[in-house]
């Protein structure tokens, strides 16, 4: 019954075709099969965030989606971030804010940073901080983050009118 | 885990002819994979609902509002009709605080997820209430039954249950049937029964709250702000005549293994104006009958200041 299953998907506007296994998470079918590993796992269960990913239109954390359910998607994962070699302006605000230390958290709260910006081009605090409830960070006491954040949004959208 | 087949029909009529033995239910997976991981549940086949049309959208239905099984709780709180009508839903929801769970889980799902207790949870069983009693218990029932000590996990549940919701369920004969979510909640009294009533071959297809003309609202009291389930949560709808209560309804979130409704609070603001006076009288006599356990006393205090806000809330008087 089990038998492995082919997945037609697009990751980053690549079209990708992957073989796995029904129980396998989208974020282990990213990582272990289709070799992007800069989505990263934490918790396994929906908790810190770190493997988020978006899927559609809307951010998901990738630990609890199956591989199979990515059939027909699009998916963007922090690799698809950056053009070339230009980082993405939040990836930039992260660097020049020393918004990550240990760096594990980093993938999944710029996927949600983005998805934030598309939302909200001028987040107060509050709002960044909400939105970003579901990804942890164990090192950088989330200050230095949510300073990336608006910044990257300035940088991105202008000043707030 | 052990593998399992993956199905993924566009009909519900496909979907219950693939709920055979052994087979499950994937809305949006939050709670299922989690459950899967830790090996509490072990189906042989997940039926993937979410392609199903006809289990979609938000809608008025004669004088209900229809909200389908497989509407996120994104799509809940982002609705115009919900928000025109049912600020209790969208609090509840918005409690959530996460963007990804409010995107992937859905709103039967919310209803339907099983107990958070860790004894359950690390394959101790929903019932073992000798540990919870023993145990850790400062997040399980103040209102327990018997041996259900843990406390139900739906945010919406209780929403649902003051707004008078019924829960639409079609089974495997092909039959639908509509449940009150009063008793759509049930604890159980043997290891292996469920905590809602809905065998292994039903679906929930959707979800029908009665036309507004309550004032609704929902307070929780969470450890933090941040992502957690709540501790205690109070939802009130109110019908109104001026400023008197003609009638309320409140019912208790996450402190027993159902929501729990609050009837001598509900009938003692009948003719009432609600007032903090009120309020706080109505949130006392709601914990009357609590029986924390050894480690939770503290959730009667929030419980009984939730139903004071609630109640405050709904009826647009500032909270003093
Ligand atoms: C970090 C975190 C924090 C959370 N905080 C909260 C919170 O504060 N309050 C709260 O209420 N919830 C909270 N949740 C839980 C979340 O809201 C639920 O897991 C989610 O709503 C479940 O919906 P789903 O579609 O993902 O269900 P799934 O995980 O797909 O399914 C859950 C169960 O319901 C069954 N099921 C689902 N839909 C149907 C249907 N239509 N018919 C029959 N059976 C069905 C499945 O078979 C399964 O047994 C949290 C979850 C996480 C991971
Ligand atoms: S206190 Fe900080 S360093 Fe220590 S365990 Fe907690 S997060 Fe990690
Ligand atoms: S690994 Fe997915 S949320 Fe933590
Ligand atoms: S930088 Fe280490 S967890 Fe965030």
């Amino acid at each position: 019954m089990s038998a492995k299953v082919q997945v037609q998907t697009t990751i980053n506007n690549e079209p990708v075709e992957f073989l796995c296994e029904p129980r396998q998470s989208l974020l282990e079918c990213l990582r272990d099969i289709v070799g992007l590993t800069g989505t990263k796992e934490g918790c396994g269960d929906g908790n810190c965030g770190s493997c988020t990913v978006k899927l559609g239109d809307r951010i998901v954390t990738s630990c609890l989606v199956l591989g199979v359910e990515a059939a027909g998607e699009s998916i963007t994962t922090v690799e698809g971030l950056a053009h070339g070699s230009t980082l993405h302006p939040l990836q930039k605000a992260f660097l020049d804010h020393a918004a990550l230390q240990c760096g594990i958290c980093t993938p999944g709260f710029l996927i949600a940073a983005d998805a934030l910006l598309q939302k909200h081009p001028h987040p107060t605090e509050e709002q960044t901080r909400f939105w970003l409830s579901n990804n942890l960070c164990r090192c950088t006491g989330y200050d230095k983050i949510i300073r990336a954040v608006q910044a990257a949004a300035i940088e991105i959208n202008g000043a707030a009118q | 885990m052990d593998n399992f087949e993956y199905a993924n029909p566009s009909t519900v009529k496909e979907a219950l002819s693939l709920l055979t033995a052994g087979a499950e239910v994937l809305a949006g997976g939050t709670d299922l994979l989690s459950l899967l991981k830790d090996e509490v549940h072990k189906p042989k086949r997940l039926v993937n609902i979410k392609n199903i049309k006809a289990l979609g959208g938000i809608s008025k239905a004669g004088n209900n509002i229809r909200i389908g099984a497989t509407v996120t709780l994104d799509e809940l709180a982002s609705s115009q009709l919900i928000r025109a009508a049912y600020p209790s839903l969208v609090q509840a929801a918005l409690g959530i605080t996460s963007p990804q769970i409010r995107n992937m889980g859905t709103v039967a799902g919310d209803l339907c997820q099983r107990p958070r207790c860790w004894y359950f949870r690390s394959g101790n069983g929903l019932l073992n209430k000798s540990l919870v009693e023993n145990g850790e218990n400062k997040y399980h029932a103040i209102f327990g039954t018997g041996s259900a000590q843990f406390v139900s996990a739906s945010s919406l549940g209780p929403a649902l249950m003051a707004l008078g919701a019924t829960v639409k369920i079609a089974g495997a004969d092909g039959k639908t049937k509509d449940v009150p979510v009063a008793q759509f909640f049930k604890a159980p009294s043997a290891e292996g029964e469920r905590e809602i009533a809905l065998a292994a071959n039903e679906i929930v297809t959707d979800i029908l709250v009665p036309a507004p003309a309550t004032k609704n609202a929902t307070y929780e009291v969470r450890h933090k702000q941040a992502l957690d389930w709540p501790l205690a949560t109070a939802s009130v709808a109110l019908r109104m005549s001026g400023t008197k209560v003609t009638s309320a309804s409140i019912t208790l979130g996450h402190v027993g293994p159902t929501p729990v409704r609050a009837t001598e609070a509900e009938k003692m603001l009948v003719g009432q104006t609600i007032t903090a006076d009120s309020a706080e009288k109505a949130g006392a006599a709601a914990v009357a009958g609590a029986k924390p356990l050894s480690q939770n006393a503290y959730k009667v205090q929030l419980a009984k200041v939730a139903v004071k806000r609630a109640l405050l809330t709904a009826a647009g008087v500032k909270a003093v």
